[in-house]
């Protein structure tokens, strides 16, 4: 017998899901010594029953809870308290559960107003917005922690496998996983000369300027390049082969893994990176898409008007 | 008033769903429904993006085909910002795609599918599934584990992500491809190759000819298809237009810019999930499984029988043996898995085929995009069909309006229509058992939802 583990999907895309897989073969030695109890992308346990007989949503009870997406409508909600029941120690996996993520960014508009356009395309034929059977949305799109008590949160969209992997043997070790607790930054190879001398932000419409025969670490830091890069005011932990990897695609951090410290804003902290670079913040086209995977916990709120 | 069976929820698919079948007070079967449980609603929240960041916000929308997204949006931006991407940015691009459809074939078949039929429908739950896969078969599990990270690493390793990539940008691509990236994904794509004609030849003998008689009939229905192929009708992932061909085999061809005037959306109380149906038919839309009206499939069955053939040679070959055995179109719906096994094999021959070509490694990748308004319109085959995203940016380069109609979107009335057919046929005077109900779930599992 080992560990036993239950997992579930909220608002979700599976990305973090694939990301579990993706710790490759060790992950089948890793089988060895946990149970998965309930994983709906994996495994057949349902919610009510072998036959369907059942009147209450059931999970097994486990040792350990994975819970990926963020919390968005009433089934999400009813899934999360049974999973904060049933498992002794709760994780957040994934930039959705730690901090809302992607899907939050609806929190611009709400949940209702959001679902009721997207049954207003031009390609819909006229009808009412759906409402039975299916689970009614909450007002907005919440990161797990503002519904239950999580014990582990282990952000990035998607998660780091190497980290998912570390996570799962700590608790199964029984001891405390080693995280990363800096910034994307402090992990970037980039060469850097000081503050980059352009006053506005560039959009990334064109590519930044590299010799792709030499490594990374002898292209100049992409925000000394004058793009948006949001490398300082993001959490660590995307490093591939010596470099975050996006920094490794050539393309600048977008703030997948969440704020550095996990209660941050980064938003307000990418504001004093640029004002430190000498950007000018309101070069910006788009602020609210700094917080596009942080825009739980109240961030990103309903604007007043249809902007 | 009789009682409702609730499958809750339908576990091995990437998707939040339930199956309700409603039985008469006899216990047979009055109606079945697949409810979609869940709605992020993309089209509203990249309202307002600069569009050149959309590509890299609604790879969000799944994480397993995360890449279909990324470059069909990146493929809407470019029409919106009026660029023409770089050759070599485009076939990058296209070596992307195909290259995802790998790993995502060997996922669904192997990981998802496989324990259906590797350790029987019937199989008690808790063994039926890749861990039990991993004690049934330990061999092939650590081979197909082996190879499934494989596809995912080579991608990561070019393109930095694998999953929710970024390398793919308006008017190209972020970065070329040096000599040794392309030698090493010679090296893995010709392995990936050898490894989907044994998984061919392993599904051939071991799982199709074993469930011969489910095959042809479980959850099958009667409908129409859509795919895309090239000017010479030849089977095509990344571009060419879209191809509907109504169950007698009668075809309409189109653009994918005039997807709008071929296709609509209808919408259930029930489900999220909208149902597209081929408005051009003008017949409008039911899922009556007697004379269903609008309904077309999408997926890899759909794209197999639309295409008139294959442009590489293997892929060709199994085509050729499946139309021999099946027709065409063919209609059974677990004929999708053996229709995915054939796609991973041009997959793999269609990225060897990219990577042959010297231009892939030109260092002219992009092409520079000014933001401004316009209108764009790009679509992809997705591994769970047609993908189609539709952009109208301001003059400042950002979302004003977005429409998109998601592969499985496609699916969702046939996969209707495939439970209550499945449930119909299988569950009478009441009686039924798990691994019946699993069997109603292998109708919806087909179709990868």
């Amino acid at each position: 017998m080992g560990v036993r583990v239950a997992e579930e999907w909220l608002h979700s895309c599976s990305g973090c899901e694939i990301a579990l897989l993706n710790i490759g073969e060790p992950l089948i030695d890793l089988l060895e010594q946990i149970d998965f109890v309930h994983i709906p992308v994996l495994m057949d346990h349902k919610y009510y029953g072998r036959k369907g007989e059942g009147d209450r949503l059931d999970i097994p009870e486990a040792e350990v809870g994975i819970v990926s997406g963020g919390v968005a409508n009433e089934e999400h909600l009813e899934v999360l308290e049974a999973m904060r029941r049933q498992c002794r120690i709760l994780v957040a996996l994934g930039t959705c559960a730690s901090h809302g993520g992607i899907p939050a960014l609806m929190n611009s508009w709400g949940m209702e107003e959001g679902i009721k356009d997207y049954y207003a395309t031009p390609t819909t034929d006229p009808c009412q917005v759906p409402g039975e059977i299916v689970p009614a949305p909450l007002d907005r799109v919440y990161a797990v922690d503002e519904k239950v008590k999580v014990d582990l949160v282990l952000p990035g969209c998607p998660p780091n496998p190497r980290l998912i992997a570390e996570v799962v043997t700590a608790l199964v070790e029984g001891r405390d996983p080693v995280l990363p607790d800096k910034s994307v930054c402090d992990t970037c190879p980039t060469r850097r000369e000081g503050k980059g001398g352009v006053p506005r932000v560039r959009r990334f419409l064109d590519n930044a300027e590299y010799d792709p025969h030499r490594p990374v670490s002898e292209m100049r830091c992409l925000l000394e390049q004058g793009f948006m890069c949001m490398g300082p005011v993001t959490a660590a932990g995307c490093e591939r082969e010596g470099a975050p990897a996006c920094i490794g695609a050539r393309v600048p951090c977008r703030g997948c893994f969440g704020p550095v410290r996990r209660e941050g804003n980064q938003m307000l902290d990418m504001m004093n990176a640029l004002a430190s670079n000498g950007v000018d913040f309101k070069s910006v086209v788009d602020r609210r898409s700094i917080l596009r995977f942080s825009g739980a916990h109240g961030l990103l709120r309903k604007m007043r008007s249809g902007k | 008033m009789g009682n409702v069976i609730n499958i809750q929820p339908v576990t091995r698919i990437e998707g939040h769903a339930k199956i309700a079948i409603h039985l008469d007070d006899e216990g047979n079967v009055r109606d079945a429904f697949l409810h979609i449980m869940s709605l992020r609603g993309f089209e509203k929240f990249i309202e307002g993006r600069p569009a050149e960041e959309v590509p890299r916000i609604v790879n969000r929308i799944c994480g397993i085909c995360p890449w279909m997204h990324h470059l069909a949006a990146n493929k809407a931006v470019d029409a919106c910002f009026g660029v023409t991407p770089a050759p070599t940015g485009h076939k990058l691009r296209e070596l992307c795609q195909v290259m995802a459809h790998i790993n995502d074939k060997i996922l669904h078949f192997f990981f998802l599918a496989a324990p259906d039929f590797v350790l029987g429908p019937d199989s008690d739950y808790s063994v039926r599934n890749v861990t039990g896969i991993v004690r049934e078969a330990p061999d092939l599990a650590r081979q197909v584990v082996r190879m499934r990270q494989l596809g995912q690493m080579m991608l990561e390793r070019f393109a930095g992500k694998a999953i929710h990539p970024v390398a793919g940008v308006v008017g190209g691509f972020a970065k070329p491809m040096t000599r040794e990236e392309r030698d090493r994904l010679l090296a893995d794509t010709g392995e990936l190759l050898e490894f989907a004609l044994f998984a061919m030849d392993f599904a051939r003998k071991d799982v199709f000819a074993r469930y011969e008689d489910i095959i042809g009939e479980l959850g099958t229905i009667t409908t129409g298809f859509l795919g895309t192929v090239d000017d010479s009708g030849a089977l095509r992932l990344y571009d060419g237009h879209l191809r509907l061909m109504k169950a007698d085999g009668t075809i309409t061809e189109f653009p994918v810019s005039e997807y709008d005037q071929y296709l609509a959306e209808h919408v259930e109380a029930w489900t999220y999930g909208k149902m597209p149906y081929a408005k051009c038919w003008d017949e409008g839309f039911s899922m009556d499984l007697a004379s269903p009206k609008g309904i077309y499939r999408a997926n890899t069955l759909a794209r197999i029988n639309v295409a008139d053939r294959i442009a590489t040679p293997y892929a060709q070959e199994e085509l050729e043996a499946f139309r021999d055995k099946f027709g065409r179109p063919a209609q059974g719906t677990l004929l999708y898995h053996w229709a995915r096994l054939i796609e991973l094999v041009y997959a793999c021959e269609r990225s060897i085929e990219l990577l042959q070509q010297d231009d892939i490694m030109d260092t002219d990748v992009r092409a520079r995009a000014e933001a401004g308004a316009g209108r764009g319109i790009g679509a992809v085959e997705a591994p769970r069909g047609t993908l189609i995203h539709d952009y109208t940016t301001d003059e400042n380069g950002c979302i004003v309006r977005a429409n998109m109609i998601v592969g499985t979107t496609h699916n969702i009335a046939p996969m209707n229509m495939s439970v209550k057919e499945a449930a119909t046929s299988l569950i009478r005077g009441g009686d039924y058992d798990e691994g019946l109900l699993n069997k109603v779930e292998m109708a919806v599992r087909a179709y990868d939802p």
